[in-house]
């Protein structure tokens, strides 16, 4: 029975590191600039995680093979009540590794979250409801204009309660399709109307709450052209799994010609450039796989 | 131990036969402790099994409305796994079950989600929180320890009956939202928000974020009278959990029989003991959060909606609060909870490990210290919960490097399993082997706390399939297997019979590799970035590669809920028809091996509390005549702990020394 559970147990674990290694499955292409640390850092947790799983797991299947009873009434087991010098080795060597570990992994957070976006960055304002993602650029003026939760009128495509008075808001567009520029800072600003949404693209190496009653603020830059899927990733009600949108990077100059066009013409472009641009990043634009597998 | 003052309790002493006298004097003093005086046993039914203030009926009580919980969340969650297998597929059956839930026998996505809150918040609470502390906590810490009872057995039973209250609560959130005619009542609509939305309760997820949670029926189907009672259910709980702490706390530290020093409990003891402080700290700020957020329901405040809130063009009237406030509170209670459904499960494997390992646990005092290392930090890295919530990111990573070294005392407990393996003589019983099943699993689940843990890395991770593979692996099935290894140790000595051997192996082996193929795969989805909480993937073109491993988790997980019904035969049957146990089938060493009887009589020891005279694993002992050392047996070399307490050596009641014939091998 033991050398069985011993067996099973070395099983179950080289099935486990297959699945990690075997190539088939892994995190998406990165398209930030910080994707290449996030995939760094991830890779080396992995390879630790994954080290410490295998060891442990082989030596208590060891153990399990190697010590089971004869079922002889006058064996012994070894009668011992531990060791000190061993619990602070390995207490010491452990809290070394996990403590390293735990400081490496605040490095790509503090880049994004401890900084502030440089100046000059492209501002989006993401305004986030059941089940639908709104996306409310500036205009050519670069200034938001005004918005009001009492202004706010679905059924008039006026999802963000935009206020038309406001100078400021004449050349806004709001659509639910984020378009951004490649190689310039993004700056969004997250908003939400009714409950807790969450902002992710996979590709992005992102993912952020969007609050009621906060205005959250992320940043990042993308090196590669494309088109990907952004998801919503807190449970926001019924069709949570339906809050679907886009992220378009585009090459600067289409995004600045974009965000100059007047309203009527934006939501026709955007359209356009769905189609212009099949999912995944661009071939031929920029190297897809990432460096490190 | 100080003197006698007023030995109240003359007929524990009076039934003592053959005793020294100094042996009376502490007996005397013994009972001294106990504040609620000896109960005499029940004699009608009624008494006796349904209102029992006997902490052993109701452990059985608790560990039965477990078992039931356990299995409602297990069919819950074959349904959701069947639901993202095979989407739109038409399940004739189901319409019968739930026609509002399925209509057509197409599951709706929200039913779909209201079977993933109420399959956490059955398994969270009433069966990782109840089993490991109400069920074998209530049954053994009082015997382990030497105890007749709980220090207040009345307060045990309104614990459980409130918990059970708590249960019923919960389960008529199901009526309400899943019928038409329940949910239309005027009271439902009246007092409770509505219902009858063809869910089975609410919609936000056992943890309830808020505003989803906060607004009633204007947030969406599920949010009326479910979200109500599912609330209350909770907070119900929570005032169930407190009473049941109070309770294992006083008796621990007050009613420890002579020479049961603090250093010399079995480490179960410690688990219930360090379990029972974190409830009685981490409840009480549910149970807050949880009346706040009724309030916000059914009073009109704003504890955690913000203002300027619209639903369908309206703007909502509340205006102030915060929803991360919530998650704040949540969490608090939340990340503790986690150990407080682990923790029993560490106890038990180290228990029965050293048990059949016929060895010594390896480090006992590190395992202690461990254990409290464990439960502190786990009220001091709530945060890893929120790194993405929004809150201050300077404060996520103080959270992260304290969720870090929470790693370090896991890893010594796990070092103290492998060591106290290492060069035993192992017997494979059933409870060993879920035992070792433990400490797999444990490492299994736990290790990737090391990924989830980082802030830069949780960017990517968070709220995906990767987090549900890590918690379900180490505080569900972990946990849960920490508990099948206690009912087959314990089971003799509950019920008087042996559990079958072959059934429980049948059990073990699917189940063991069944929960592996279930969640392992699920790390893989979630480092694809499936994100949780998805009625449906088929949305996404991301999510298509992961197909095969979606039909693969699916089928793992109805073989895994199949072979659970082995072991549901396997329990009522030998209740019944099980061979007949002796005292001590297993050859351990601890008090509830030495009781008169099997099961234990009404007061545990029959009149006679035990002495003991040594650590709770003293097994190999080089000399003893046996392969293990019980508790109360004295020491050879006279007088030497017994003695210098001021008592003199008592006659310990021997250990029924069971013969080895009943299952080992």
């Amino acid at each position: 029975m033991g050398r069985a559970l011993g067996v099973l147990i070395w099983l179950l674990t080289i099935g486990s590191v297959w699945l990690f290694v075997n190539g088939r499955w892994w995190l998406p292409p990165y398209i930030s600039e910080h994707g290449p640390a996030y995939d760094r850092q991830f890779m080396i947790t992995i390879i630790v995680v994954g080290l410490s799983f295998a060891a442990a797991q082989i030596g208590l299947g060891w153990a399990v093979w190697r010590y089971g009873s004869r079922g002889d009434r006058g064996e012994r087991a070894v009668y011992s009540h531990g060791n000190n010098r061993l619990e602070i080795i390995w207490t010491a060597v452990t809290a070394l590794i996990f403590i390293t570990l735990g400081l490496m992994g605040q490095r790509v957070w503090a880049q994004l979250h401890l900084n502030e976006a440089p100046a000059g960055s492209t501002k989006v304002h993401v305004v986030a409801q059941q089940f639908q993602w709104n996306f409310h650029y500036p205009g050519a003026d670069k200034n938001f204009g005004r918005t009001n939760p009492n202004l706010v009128k679905d059924a008039e495509l006026n999802f963000v309660g935009l206020d038309e008075q406001d100078a400021n808001a004449k050349d806004d567009q709001v659509v639910t399709t984020l378009a951004v520029p490649v190689g310039r800072p993004v700056e969004l600003t997250l908003e939400s109307k009714d409950v807790t949404h969450d902002l992710f693209v996979p590709e992005l190496r992102y993912k952020q709450d969007v609050v009621p009653g906060m205005a959250i603020k992320m940043h990042f830059t993308l090196t590669k052209e494309g088109r990907f899927e952004l998801a919503c990733a807190e449970l926001c009600g019924q069709l949570h799994y339906k809050m679907k949108s886009y992220l378009i990077a585009l090459p600067a100059n289409v995004y600045d010609e974009l965000v100059a066009l007047p309203q009527a013409q934006f939501q026709g472009r955007i359209t356009q450039l769905i189609k212009e641009y099949p999912l995944g990043i661009k071939q031929g634009a920029a190297t897809t796989t990432a460096a490190l597998r | 131990m100080e003197e006698a003052t007023t030995p109240f309790e003359p007929s524990a002493a009076a039934t003592e036969v053959g005793a020294a006298g100094t042996d009376a004097h502490a007996e005397a003093a013994a009972t001294a402790h106990a504040p609620h005086g000896h109960h005499g046993p029940p004699t009608g039914f009624i008494r006796k099994y349904i209102f029992s203030i006997d902490h052993k009926v109701i452990g059985i009580q608790y560990l039965l409305l477990a078992i039931f919980a356990a299995f409602v969340g297990m069919f819950m969650s074959v349904l959701m796994r069947l639901n993202l297998t095979w989407p739109g597929h038409k399940w004739t059956i189901l319409e019968t079950i739930f026609p509002l839930g399925a209509p057509g026998g197409v599951m709706t996505p929200e039913f779909y989600l209201s079977l993933v809150t109420m399959h956490g918040t059955m398994m969270v609470f009433f069966v990782l929180t109840t089993a490991p502390q109400g069920g074998f906590g209530n049954y053994f810490l009082p015997i382990q320890v030497g105890a007749e009872d709980m220090a207040f057995p009345v307060l045990n039973m309104l614990s459980f009956w409130v918990t059970l209250i708590g249960l019923l609560v919960l389960i008529s959130a199901i009526f309400v939202e899943g019928s038409t005619i329940v949910g239309n009542t005027d009271f439902v609509n009246n007092f409770l928000g509505g219902g009858g939305t063809g869910t089975l309760g609410p919609i936000g997820g056992w943890t309830g974020y808020p505003p989803l949670s906060a607004l009633g029926k204007v947030a969406g189907p599920g949010q009326g009278a479910g979200a109500t009672l599912w609330i209350t259910s909770i907070a119900i709980f929570c005032i169930a959990s407190l009473l049941g702490a109070l309770n294992f706390i006083t008796t621990l530290l007050n009613m420890r029989t002579r020479g049961m020093s603090l250093m010399r409990m079995p480490l179960t003891c410690w688990s219930w003991f360090t379990t029972a402080i974190l409830a009685l700290l981490a409840f009480p700020v549910l149970l807050a959060a949880g009346v706040l957020l009724l309030l916000d329901r059914h009073a009109g405040t704003s504890f955690f909606i913000p203002g300027g809130l619209v639903f369908n063009d309206v703007v909502q009237a509340h205006k102030g609060g915060s929803p991360i406030l919530w998650q704040h509170l949540f969490w608090f209670f939340g990340h503790p909870e986690v150990y407080i459904a682990i923790l029993p499960g560490m106890g038990a494997t180290s228990h029965i490990l050293s048990t059949f390992a016929r060895k010594p646990v390896f480090g006992y005092r590190a395992m202690v210290f461990a254990m409290f290392a464990i439960g502190l930090l786990g009220f001091f890295v709530w945060g890893h919960h929120m790194f993405i919530s929004g809150m201050d990111p300077r404060t996520s990573i103080a959270f992260s490097v304290l969720t870090l070294s929470i790693g370090v005392p896991s890893a010594i407990k796990t070092f103290n399993w492998l060591g106290t393996l290492w060069g035993a003589k192992i017997r494979f019983t059933v409870p060993m082997m879920f035992a070792i099943g433990f400490v797999s699993l444990f490492v299994a689940g736990g290790i990737t706390g090391l990924v989830l843990g980082q802030t830069s890395l949780d960017l990517f991770i968070h709220d995906g399939y990767f987090v549900l593979a890590h918690f379900h692996l180490v505080m569900g099935v972990a946990a849960i297997f920490g508990m099948f290894a206690g009912v087959y140790f314990w089971f003799p000595k509950m019920f008087g019979r042996m559990m079958s051997e072959r059934l429980g192996q049948l059990h073990f082996w699917p189940t063991f590799i069944g929960v592996y193929c279930i969640f392992v795969p699920m790390h893989i989805m979630g480092i694809v970035g499936m994100p949780r909480r998805y009625a449906s993937f088929q949305e996404y073109d991301f999510l298509r590669p992961l197909d095969p491993l979606v039909l693969l988790v699916t089928i793992a997980a109805i073989v895994t809920a199949a072979a659970q019904f082995i072991f549901l035969f396997n329990f009522i049957w030998s209740i019944f028809k099980g061979k007949r146990a002796s005292g001590n089938p297993w050859e351990a060493t601890t008090l509830e091996w030495v009781t008169p009887t099997t099961p234990p009589p009404h007061d545990n020891f029959g009149g006679h509390l035990p002495t003991v005279y040594r650590g709770p694993y003293e097994f190999a002992v080089p000399d003893a005549p046996e392969d293990y050392v019980m508790q109360t047996t004295p020491d050879a070399g006279e007088g030497n702990v017994a003695a210098a307490a001021g008592q003199g050596i008592g006659q310990g009641v021997q250990g029924s020394s069971g013969n080895g014939h009943n299952g080992q091998h």
